[in-house]
């Protein structure tokens, strides 16, 4: 989430070398926040490749932004 | 406590990944130092090319004739070439040491839209150089290197260190000046490529690699 907030469109390969994780982890994560609706994708042909590109919602942009403010609430309440 | 240590993780593990998807992190500091001892040794060759070519410059560097350039013109862009060429190689270097000593590769999605973003207002102003010089109009030509090196470095600054916009802003200013005051030219390119490359690559380097 926090590249893809930052970022307009985020390819597959790009996410799985900034996260460092497995085709398969950064897939089932992908697809889970997509039936969720908190990311979209979308398929493109660069030539003959295939490339998949995942741009977040704005759904899943302001949970997000609320997931941060509670982490910096909690964080001063203390 | 353990979870606010948590929190206070996590937070830092989003602003980081938020930096290193969006902006290019491999440049040094010390590649703006170099640039601009290049381009201090290189106003001083100038200084002196200029003086050969009997154009003289009274003690604060204000050029006392108006150009008639013909005779340095070739020397003078050898030279510009030459310094540019260098700071870009020293650059390239610094940057290359530094991502290797991050663990990260020098080419990325970052560093393409770094470089496009640079090139587009500095391969346009090199194109409109040209067209004063050949235009014969070469009173400009210092203020109009300041310019467009410092709108390329605004456009830049967002996808690397945000030290960039601010040099790019000083340039400008320092561009702007050179307009006003044409006979300083050289005073205002040495400060603009050699003083100032020289503060700001200091300033990162300390800040980001000390």
């Amino acid at each position: 989430m926090s590249v893809l907030v930052v970022n307009e469109w985020v390819d597959f390969n790009t996410l799985k070398e900034l996260l460092d994780t497995t085709d398969g982890n950064l897939a089932s994560h992908l697809k889970a926040l997509e039936e969720k609706q908190f990311v979209k994708m979308k398929k493109q042909f660069i030539g003959r490749k295939p490339r998949t590109s995942y741009q977040v919602t704005e759904t899943g942009r302001s949970l997000f932004t609320l997931h941060i403010e509670a982490l910096e609430n909690l964080f001063s309440n203390q | 406590m353990d979870t606010n240590t948590k929190k206070i993780e996590d937070l830092k593990d989003i602003k980081s990944m938020m930096e290193r998807s969006s902006r290019f992190l491999s440049l040094s500091g010390l590649s703006g130092i170099s640039a601009g001892i290049f381009a201090l040794i290189g106003g001083f060759i100038a200084y002196f090319i200029m003086d050969m070519g009997k154009i003289k410059y009274d003690e604060h560097f204000y050029l006392l004739q108006p150009l008639p350039f013909e005779n340095v013109l070739l020397p003078l862009l050898i030279l510009g070439s030459s310094v540019l060429i260098l700071a870009l190689g020293s650059a390239l270097f610094f940057s290359m040491r530094k991502a290797r000593k991050q663990g990260m590769s020098l080419w990325g999605h970052t560093t393409r839209r770094l470089l496009t973003h640079l090139f587009i207002p500095l391969i346009t102003g090199g194109f409109f150089i040209l067209i004063l010089i050949d235009s014969n109009d070469v009173t400009l030509v210092a203020s109009a290197t300041l310019i467009f090196y410092g709108l390329a470095l605004v456009n830049a600054g967002k996808y690397t260190f945000g030290e960039v916009h601010y040099l790019g802003i000083s340039e400008i200013i320092l561009g702007i000046l050179a307009g006003i005051f044409v006979h300083y030219g050289l005073v205002f390119w040495v400060l603009g490529f050699g003083v100032l490359h020289i503060v700001y690559g200091s300033v990162m380097y300390f800040r980001y690699e000390r």
